[in-house]
């Protein structure tokens, strides 16, 4: 797995109006990596997911995908940079006028010369690596909400992207699901070499999959660590940033 | 970016050789796999198969499908499969593609209906429909009755809030439409009566048009266009968020909160509306009026005044207060039998206003054939 920097987050500041939302974000995020952002609930970490895939523009700084920076480009680049994205939504945001075939193939049919059969076959094979063989002509509110996030993930990965975002993908899933949801994340990361990141505050899961992550402070509206979740457990030199990953149980000491 | 091979070769003791070669992307030509295909389903089959990808270059779900598809054929026949050859990664994603078994029962088969079945089921749904709407005026009559008695749970600010959005708001658009309205009939009416030479009729046709009739039917239908379709977007809204649900939970009667009230404020507003609309219409009419026909601002005003009797007036708000509860009714009814997703929301907001139109088209009609006999 080569290691070098895929996303790169520069002098970030985000807000709506005149309302400060972080300030001064600078991060790595290296190729393959399984990158957690987390933080407390309102600290910002959905807003910083909508910079990071160009739903929202930052009041200062830039997003660099593979040293491009995202901002600053033209349209039609930040248009060829976006495909090479997948999201997948914290309901799954699946179109509920259509199939979860016609959901994943609406994608390939947009960008790609394949064929309708081709393009219902890729949706089968998407659909069967998520766990859902059988489901192509369900419409989303026909399934289950846990059905729901994984046939979203499903689409999320129908042009094959390089980079993968979730938004609390164990969100209202069941222990079970969230697990399989997160073995199905790092065996994405390991077979395709997927770059992952993940707004979460579920800690199981932070632990669980993730090696680097960016921890964002709703007091001083900035980021406090980054680095992997488990030495800043037990390393870092901040209270705040322990304390959130040992539940509230962490001692006031100096590390 | 190389071209993407596929060759096969029979090996002794019954192994097939697959070997894949170049960069195997979706979207670029991929080899045909019909043939090896085939040739696994074979008799003499293979005993296995071994894949060598010494030369493949990059690789997406263009070679992992490919490679399902094998996997499928192969164990159809039971023929074993050796992997080893493959990159790692396309092993793990084949894996992971067969691990969750297919459930049992859960695709579905899409079948064709004949032009019999449709009419049909149709027919069918269309009785439902009907079923429905006189189950949810049943169940709107009972909550009136706890309105009556004083039993029912609602905030009285929600009946005023619609108030202010079904009447007052309404206000632009009803002084436009009306205006118009009334001033394409004083032109009708004046390019036809001055023919005989009784243009200052057209104030009486003006005057009886609006406020027997058109006041009460255009006002409805801009309502059922603003607010029954409002009000079928805003209940199914709710329900798709589960928020009726959260009210039923809570002991409160759904009805009683969501949907009575945005009727009491509709037959409130209606009339309002209507008499407002019928003076805009006159008012139109009399500009037309004034600055075509050769008669004074008293002689028009005065000839209105003698042609809208009180019976004509009362007719009018009548019809405005039937008219303005059916579109409620339908709004209302639309929005509770809302599905649970963003399209079942449109398709009630669509459903809602067609029905508040037919509805107020036959009420009319029969409304017409009532005032005729008892010679309103």
């Amino acid at each position: 797995m080569s290691n070098d920097a895929h996303i790169v987050v520069r002098d970030l500041t985000m807000a709506y109006g005149s309302f400060l939302i972080q300030k001064d974000l600078s991060f790595t995020v290296n190729r393959s990596d399984i990158f957690i952002i987390m933080g407390g609930s309102g600290c910002g970490k959905s807003t910083l997911l909508k910079v990071m895939i160009g739903l929202k523009s930052p009041s200062t700084g830039d997003v660099c995908y593979d040293g491009k920076a995202f901002w600053s480009a033209g349209e039609s680049e930040q248009e060829a940079t976006k495909r090479k994205f997948g999201t997948l939504f914290q309901s799954g945001a699946l179109w509920s006028s259509m199939t979860l075939a016609e959901n994943i193939g609406l994608a390939l049919k947009q960008y790609t010369d394949l064929g309708d059969a081709e393009i219902r076959e890729v949706a089968a094979y998407k659909l069967m690596l998520v766990g859902l063989a059988g489901f192509e002509d369900y419409y989303p509110n026909e399934i289950s909400g846990g059905m729901k996030k994984r046939a979203g993930l499903a689409r999320a990965m129908a042009l094959d992207p390089e980079i993968l975002f979730f938004d609390e993908p164990s969100a209202g899933l069941d222990p079970i699901s969230a697990k399989l949801l997160d073995d199905l994340i790092i065996e994405l990361r390991e077979s395709l070499g997927t770059t992952v990141v993940i707004v979460t505050h579920e800690l199981a899961s932070i632990f669980a999959i993730g090696n680097n992550s960016v921890f964002l402070d709703p007091v001083t509206k900035t980021q406090l660590a980054t680095g992997d979740p488990k030495k800043l457990r037990d390393h870092h030199e901040n209270y705040v940033v322990r304390n959130f990953l040992l539940r509230g149980e962490a001692e006031e000491k100096a590390a | 970016m190389t071209a993407a091979t596929l060759t096969f070769d029979d090996l002794p003791e019954g192994i097939l050789a697959i070997e894949m070669s170049g960069d195997w992307l979706l979207g670029s030509s991929l080899p045909a796999a019909e043939s090896l295909l085939a040739r696994i389903g074979a008799t003499p089959g293979p005993q296995s198969i071994s894949f060598s990808t010494d030369s493949l270059g990059d690789w997406d779900t263009g070679l992992v499908k490919v490679l399902i598809a094998i996997q499928r054929a192969a164990e159809a026949r039971g023929i074993e499969l050796d992997q080893s050859g493959l990159p790692d990664g396309a092993q793990r994603l084949v894996a992971l593609a067969f691990a969750v078994e297919e459930r049992e029962g859960a695709r579905r088969i899409i079948k064709r209906k004949g032009i019999f079945e449709q009419v049909g089921t149709a027919t069918l749904a269309a009785l439902d429909d009907l079923k429905k709407l006189l189950t949810f005026t049943g169940e709107l009559m009972l909550s009136v009755g706890r309105y009556a008695r004083g039993k029912a749970t609602y905030l009285r600010s929600d009946v005023l809030q619609y108030c202010q959005e079904a009447g007052v708001e309404a206000l632009p658009i009803v002084s436009l439409i009306s205006f118009l309205i009334g001033m394409i009939f004083a032109f009708v009416g004046v390019m036809q009566l001055n023919m005989f030479g009784a243009g200052i009729f057209t104030a009486n046709l003006v005057a009886v048009a609006m406020v027997r009739e058109m006041a009460a039917i255009m006002t409805a239908i801009m309502m059922a266009g603003r607010t029954g379709a409002a009000y079928a977007a805003q209940i199914g809204t709710m329900k798709v968020n589960e928020e009726v649900d959260a009210l039923t939970t809570l002991g409160m009667n759904p009805i009683d909160f969501l949907v009575t009230p945005r009727i009491i404020a509709l037959v409130i507003m209606m009339p309002l509306l209507t008499m407002y609309s019928s003076l805009m219409g006159i008012l139109g009419g009399m500009a037309v009026g004034l600055s075509m026909l050769d008669v004074t601002l008293v002689q028009y005003v005065q000839q209105t005044i003698d042609a809208v009797g009180l019976n004509a007036l009362f007719g009018g708000l009548f019809k405005s207060v039937v008219y303005g509860s059916l579109v409620a009714l339908a709004g209302c009814q639309q929005g509770m039998a809302c599905g649970n997703s963003a399209l079942a929301v449109g398709q009630s907001t669509t459903k809602a206003v067609v029905m508040g139109i037919v509805l107020i088209v036959v009420s009319a009609a029969v409304l017409t054939v009532i005032y005729i006999n008892l010679g309103i």
